[in-house]
């Protein structure tokens, strides 16, 4: 009696064939539980809200800024912090589903490799995209006016995803690291507050001491911020340089920091 | 047997248009490893030592071991999720390490603990994991209703996971390592921490994928489950196999007759153990005020027991005489040293089934 056994044929390397319909299952289950747990999201825009509140009627009145009105100086600021923070919960949610065995089951699947990552990161920018429409509406609402147009507008959204994008995947690093969800997210504060307050998100570099700002100028929240800032409110702030900038920080993030995610979830 | 194999693979292969190269193959194994070794934590543990196992295409073999023997890291090496440190492993011919995406096609996986998105419904899971399996566009949905209603979860379908009871993700966690049909299951340590009813009805949707020709890799610390699940029975300790056969031959090798005396106390079993351990061939086992031993001549034995213990007066609660169940057999290959986890076995149904077995 003979047996039989099969050889797959030498198709397109295996599951790399499958890699985009893969992550894009990954992303859609990853949105639908970002769906169900709504308390998520509403909570993770507050403090957005909030930080929008607090700096607008509170310190706002005690920074002078040139050229426009401080709300208008601020908004850009937010926008990028609140990005930044939101990365946490690509750090978040890789741990716990590596802990849940999530990643367990998927590993032994024939899925694509590079779709747990992608998936979950795609689902962030998703995420990151509704965040950007809610604080643009809490801006206007509190007397933000950004100047340009509306691909000037959209344009200085890109950059803002395209830089959340990158640091997703540093994040993604920290949730495979981290023992658990909630070391995932303490972990992660460390690194966001020298980057986001010490930067030029909320009050201009002349108001640092000489030695700060050397780092706050050149660190890469700043070059984000002063690009989003030249394309939303330009005039005093117009600054094509920063632009690119921008751009070049958020692609040289994303080749260092991606290969070391991978990594890590490949011995994870 | 070649041929059924034959459309078994076509039926798996043949919706996705892959093209499939069929050539002879020597054995017919669905599981051939051998000197697995696997350590953790820099050598201080060594979960794997030289593990060798196979499982014949169509057959159930239960691999059985005490809690930490090495179970689950067998199993995770198996369906590629680890990287063994030394030996090799075939899985329907594939190895395990170079031809890791050609496994994972052929084999399904129902972890020790269900792994199923707990956010997600029962259908949103089964349809995530039929995608990532590739199956045919339309086919996903339907597959998924079919599993559900299977499983008696169509009632569940649309209700987050994280509001079904824990039989119910098992049974979610198993339709899951089904979805595209795999000839090879691995099962760890399916029904652990179930209810008595669960777990019978996990064991008959078990007895029923292998009567549709699934091949079944399925670890236990339930002595009762592997007597009623497995054709072939591995069992596991340190890392290490200590036994291999058929449920039948691992009683018949040790060759006895159980003798089972309740005693007043533990106190008393334990001084009843020292008094009666001449009287035993190989194990003498106190478990509370239970006292077990294997002998030969069964009702010889169990004379001079009563005399012996008549003479202490020492009064009895009870006593047995009867054939090894697999519990036996464990306690026999391993001895009392080893850490069977007393928890897990207390839970099982292993006693209850062993007096049904008695009365009859
Ligand atoms: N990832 C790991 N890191 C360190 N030790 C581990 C790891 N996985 C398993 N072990 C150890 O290896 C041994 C075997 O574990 P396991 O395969 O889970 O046993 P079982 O499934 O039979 O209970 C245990 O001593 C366990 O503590
Ligand atoms: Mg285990």
């Amino acid at each position: 009696m003979t047996e039989l056994t099969i050889t797959p044929a030498p198709s397109l390397a295996g599951s790399s064939r499958h890699a985009l319909s893969d992550t894009w299952t990954v992303t859609k289950r990853n949105l639908i539980r970002t769906r169900r747990v709504p308390e998520a999201i509403f909570f993770s825009s507050l403090q957005p809200i909030m930080f929008v509140l607090l700096f607008r009627y509170v310190f706002g009145g005690a920074i002078p800024v040139a050229g426009t009105t401080y709300v208008n100086y601020l908004m850009p600021g937010i926008f990028v912090q609140t990005m930044c923070f939101g990365a946490i919960q690509t750090s978040i949610g890789l741990a716990e589903d590596l802990h849940s065995g999530l990643l367990e089951r998927f590993r032994a699947l024939p899925m694509s490799r590079s779709a747990v990552l992608g998936g979950r990161t795609t689902a962030d920018v998703f995420r990151n995209v509704f965040v950007i429409l809610l604080m643009t509406i809490v801006g206007i609402l509190v007397g933000f006016r950004p100047e340009g147009t509306i691909f000037t507008y959209l344009a200085a959204c890109g950059i803002m995803l395209l830089f959340s994008y990158s640091l997703m995947w540093g994040f993604a690093y920290i949730g495979l690291a981290a023992p658990n969800a909630e070391v995932a997210q303490l972990m992660s504060f460390p690194l966001l507050f020298p980057l986001t307050f010490a930067s030029t998100a909320f009050v201009p570099l002349s108001s640092m001491p000489g030695w700060l700002q050397g780092f706050a100028a050149n660190q890469p929240v700043s070059v984000v911020v002063d690009a989003v800032r030249s394309l939303m409110i330009g005039g005093t702030y117009y600054s094509p340089s920063s632009i690119w900038k921008a751009i070049a920080w958020s692609v040289g993030l994303f080749l260092v920091l991606a290969p070391l995610a991978v990594r890590k979830y490949r011995k994870a | 047997m070649s041929l059924s194999r034959f459309s078994q693979l076509l039926a798996l292969y043949g919706p996705f248009g892959r093209v499939v190269i069929l050539t002879e193959m020597p054995s017919s194994l669905a599981v051939d490893a051998r000197g697995l070794t696997k350590v953790f934590s820099k050598g201080a543990v060594r979960a794997l030592d030289g593990f060798d196992i196979e499982v014949p295409i169509g057959q159930v073999v239960g691999l059985l071991g005490p809690n930490g023997s090495g179970k689950t890291t067998a199993v995770r090496i198996l369906s590629t999720i680890l990287q063994p440190d030394a030996g090799s492993a075939a899985i329907m011919g594939f190895d395990v390490q170079k031809q890791a995406s050609s496994v994972r096609r052929v084999i399904g996986l129902a972890g020790q603990y269900a792994t199923v998105d707990e956010n997600l419904t029962g259908t949103e899971n089964l349809d995530m994991v039929g995608h990532l399996c590739h199956l045919a566009r339309g086919t996903v949905k339907p597959r998924a209703l079919e599993l559900l209603e299977q499983f008696g979860l169509s009632d569940a379908a649309d209700r987050p996971v994280s509001t079904y009871s824990g039989g119910m993700r098992r049974r979610l966690d198993l339709a899951a390592a089904l979805v595209a049909r795999p000839p090879l299951l691995f099962l760890d340590e399916p029904t652990t921490g179930l209810d008595p009813q669960s777990r019978l009805g996990l064991w008959d949707v078990i007895e029923a994928l292998v009567k549709g020709g699934t091949t079944v890799l399925l670890t236990t610390q339930y002595l009762e489950e592997a007597d009623r699940l497995a054709n072939r029975v591995v069992v596991i300790d340190s890392g290490k196999v200590i036994a291999n056969g058929t449920p039948a031959e691992l009683k018949r090798d040790l060759g006895a007759t159980v003798l089972e005396l309740t005693l007043a106390d533990d106190a008393s079993a334990t001084t009843a153990s020292e008094m009666l351990k001449d009287l035993s061939t190989k194990v003498t086992h106190v478990d509370g005020n239970l006292l077990e031993l294997t002998v030969e001549k069964g009702p010889a034995v169990a004379a001079e027991a009563l005399r012996r213990l008549d003479a202490a007066d020492m009064p009895l609660l009870g006593l047995s005489l009867h054939e090894p169940s697999l519990d036996d057999v464990f306690l026999a290959l391993t001895g009392q040293k080893t850490e069977v986890d007393t928890e897990a076995l207390t839970a099982s149904t292993g006693r209850k089934g062993r007096k049904a077995k008695e009365t009859s």
